[in-house]
């Protein structure tokens, strides 16, 4: 589905990506970790056509991305609070993208009703905007929003931070459901080793720009990550 | 400690983002307040012979008018001054006294450029008052109040602020003042002229303005200090959605998705509101060229200048700015699967839209006679046909980000400060200026109308043309926008 070629982004000289190439095939639950600065959110900027690659591409659904827009119809994607609309309430902003992607309200009325629990009550029908929600609260709406329209690939920068516990272990439960249809791939990036383990079923660890794993995801992965990531652990005596 | 705040606003200023970006325009604000400089220096040295030639006593005139004067300041400050809130919030946690914090905060705006640049007028007036033999020690206590009203107002501003209704009001109440004064109903100057002629006559009135000067600012001080958390004063505005689903507009087929929320974006951001409520004001502009108040635009080409600003106020003030109205959530737009055509065409029927109603409101201006109301319909053809596209055009070079919960800035942004924008908003006011003047000049004003109606008919015929000019310049500029738009103010 997503096919990455010799991607690289430097800034100035300044190399803070350079993949040699991999691909994720249609379906599959893809996930990024690595520490601050890694890349990930330069890769998924790459893959959505935010940023201008120095060399390389990538390929979605077999389009170049900065050479046809078509791709678009087929991803959809939440990085951060700069693809939610601040002066829209969460219902406008869904049927907003629902218009964008072909859905009526009836659709996105069906979508969201399945979502009751997760938004908790505290975001449909409450007459505020979104710029006035909580940090978690404008998470989840762009998460949910990216639904919308049955794509074929999600992309999710950071889904679990900011949020409280019992919506990180809901949105687990979503995006595994996400993972388990065999049409959708989920690209999700993530600080929390155990939540990623749990949801993807492959593991790409980027550090300083560079691929240093690419694991299929087993019940040893969790500690094998943790012992890569404390690898250079400081002893403090 | 005062060092350590001082080292924090020389990081602050320069070290922004807009500072390096924006040299012109520091530049053409230097030259601004040059200019506001030399008119109130100018102002200073010569009002008091410019009156003394016209036969009116200068001291008594001026302190007739100086309360228009002083309001005047109130209002243009309200409108233009920053408030000191930057830089507040971390200084919180920090181990500085509350009461630090304020003074500092309070103290920077007494060094505002809004406070010192009267010292332009009133210190050279006071000069020559000194000249001509009034009286030192009267002269002085007036001046002293002077400076003491002036201050006043700096501080009424700190708590004025947000309070729109009061300064509407109260701007309101002076025009109406103005007109009475001005029609013989009711002269306030009658009252308040003695009082500041009084200051020079027998000086001991000077401790009233020095009591307001104290009182306001012990008041600005507590309002600051209270308002000191995070859930008052610096506290972000809650409010209530409004507006309802907009189902109306649905008949606009693929452009209504767009235009719905620019209806929201207008109707419920700060900025966008101050932009519609400048181009209300775009419509009686007319009244300085159709009235003959302002003698230099008494040449018959000016009238379709006016004429072109008057129904076009909302096509310029917020066409302009498209498409950094949406630079908050861009990204969204980018990788939304959206036809640039169609975002572009809802921007496109806004802006005219817009315009009809304008034109439509310009209707009144019938009283000046049917060639007035001919040339500002023409006017109107004009704007939607042919600078609309040229405003889409512009904009699609303007890379800053507009930060819509701002009110301020909406007054000769720095974005719109752009030489590729200046060059394509040329034609917007010349060439109707231009196609008028030829046909006036060869036949008469009516082939100069029919000129300018032509012209922005054919404009509607080059529609998609343009727009695929605009999508091309969009596609190749997308990266640099995108970038643009992330950095925040």
């Amino acid at each position: 589905m997503i096919t990455v070629h010799n991607l690289s982004k430097s800034y100035n000289g300044v190399t803070v990506l350079n993949l040699e190439g991999f691909e994720i095939p249609k379906g599959q639950s893809f996930g990024l970790v690595g520490n601050n600065g890694a890349g990930k959110t330069t890769l998924f900027s790459c893959l959505l056509d935010l940023i201008q690659p120095s060399t390389g591409y990538i390929e979605n659904g077999g389009v170049k991305v900065n050479e046809s827009e078509d791709w678009k119809t087929h991803t959809a994607s939440f990085i951060d609070e700069s693809f939610l609309i601040g002066y829209l309430t969460p219902e406008e902003y869904f049927y907003f993208i629902g218009d964008l992607r072909g859905e009526n309200k009836a659709d996105v009325d069906a979508l969201l009703a399945n979502f009751e629990d997760f938004f908790n009550d505290e975001i449909i029908g409450k007459r505020k905007y979104l710029r006035d929600l909580s940090k978690g609260n404008q998470k989840k709406v762009g998460i949910v929003a990216t639904l919308i329209g049955s794509p074929d690939v999600i992309i999710l920068d950071e889904p679990f931070a900011n949020l409280d516990p019992t919506t990180q272990i809901r949105l687990k439960g979503i995006i595994k459901k996400m993972a388990s249809d065999r049409e959708v791939t989920v690209l999700v990036s993530s600080h929390d080793l155990q939540h990623v383990t749990e949801v993807c079923e492959r593991i790409v660890v980027l550090e300083k720009g560079t691929l240093v794993k690419d694991i299929i995801t087993s019940p040893a992965t969790l500690k094998d990550l943790e012992a890569y990531f404390a690898g250079n652990e400081l002893v403090v005596e | 400690m005062v060092k350590q705040f001082l080292s924090l606003e020389w990081k602050a200023f320069f070290r922004s983002p807009a500072f390096g970006t924006n040299l012109a325009l520091k530049i053409l604000m230097v030259f601004g307040a040059l200019m506001m400089v030399l008119y109130l220096g100018g102002a200073g040295v010569g009002l008091y012979f410019i009156l003394e030639k016209a036969d009116l006593e200068p001291f008594s005139t001026v302190n007739t008018f100086v309360i228009y004067y002083l309001v005047g300041d109130l209002i243009l400050r309200y409108v233009g001054q920053k408030m000191p809130v930057v830089n507040i919030k971390p200084l919180l946690l920090l181990p500085f006294k509350k009461t630090k914090i304020v003074k500092f905060a309070l103290g920077k705006t007494v060094l505002a450029f809004w406070n010192w640049m009267h010292a332009f007028f009133f210190i050279p007036f006071s000069i020559v008052l000194l000249a001509k033999g009034f009286n030192p020690l009267g002269v002085i206590a007036w001046h002293l109040a002077m400076f003491c009203f002036i201050y006043a107002n700096n501080f009424i501003n700190v708590f004025l602020n947000d309070k729109l209704w009061l300064v509407f009001s109260v701007g309101a109440l002076f025009a109406a003042l103005g007109f009475a004064q001005y029609y013989g109903y009711f002269d306030i100057t009658a009252f308040t002229q003695p009082f500041f002629q009084g200051l020079y006559e027998y000086m001991w009135p000077v401790i009233f303005p020095i009591a307001l000067l104290v009182t306001v600012a012990t008041i600005a001080f507590k309002y600051f200090l209270a308002r000191l958390y995070l859930d008052a004063g610096l506290a972000k505005k809650v409010s209530e959605a409004s507006g309802g689903d907009l189902g109306w507009l649905d008949r606009f087929g693929k452009q209504s998705t767009f235009l719905k929320n620019d209806i929201r974006l207008i109707m419920r951001n700060k900025r966008s509101k101050t932009t519609v409520f400048m181009s209300v004001m775009f419509l009686f502009y007319g009244l300085l060229f159709f009235t003959g108040a302002v003698e230099v635009y008494d040449g018959p080409f000016w009238k379709m200048f006016a004429a072109v600003f008057v129904s076009g106020g909302f096509l310029f003030s917020f066409g302009q700015f498209v498409p950094s109205w949406d630079s908050a959530y861009y990204p969204l737009m980018m990788t939304q699967n959206i036809a640039y055509k169609d975002y572009l065409k809802s921007k496109w029927l806004l802006l005219v839209i817009a315009t009809f109603f304008s034109a439509i409101l310009c209707i009144p201006y019938i009283y000046f006679g049917w060639d007035v109301l001919i040339a500002v319909l023409v006017g109107a053809i004009f704007n939607m046909g042919i600078n609309a596209h040229l405003v889409l055009l512009g904009g699609a070079y303007i890379k800053t980000p507009i930060d819509l919960q701002s009110g301020k800035k909406a007054f000769g942004d720095k974005s719109s400060f752009n030489l590729k924008t200046l060059l394509v908003s040329l034609p917007k006011m010349l060439g109707p200026m231009a196609l008028y003047a030829i046909g006036h000049f060869t036949v008469g004003p009516t082939l100069g109308y029919a000129l300018v109606a032509i012209v922005g008919l054919i404009g509607f015929a080059f529609r998609d043309k343009v727009f695929d000019q605009i999508i091309k310049i969009y596609k190749t500029e997308k990266y640099k926008t995108l970038a643009a738009y992330k950095q925040t103010k």
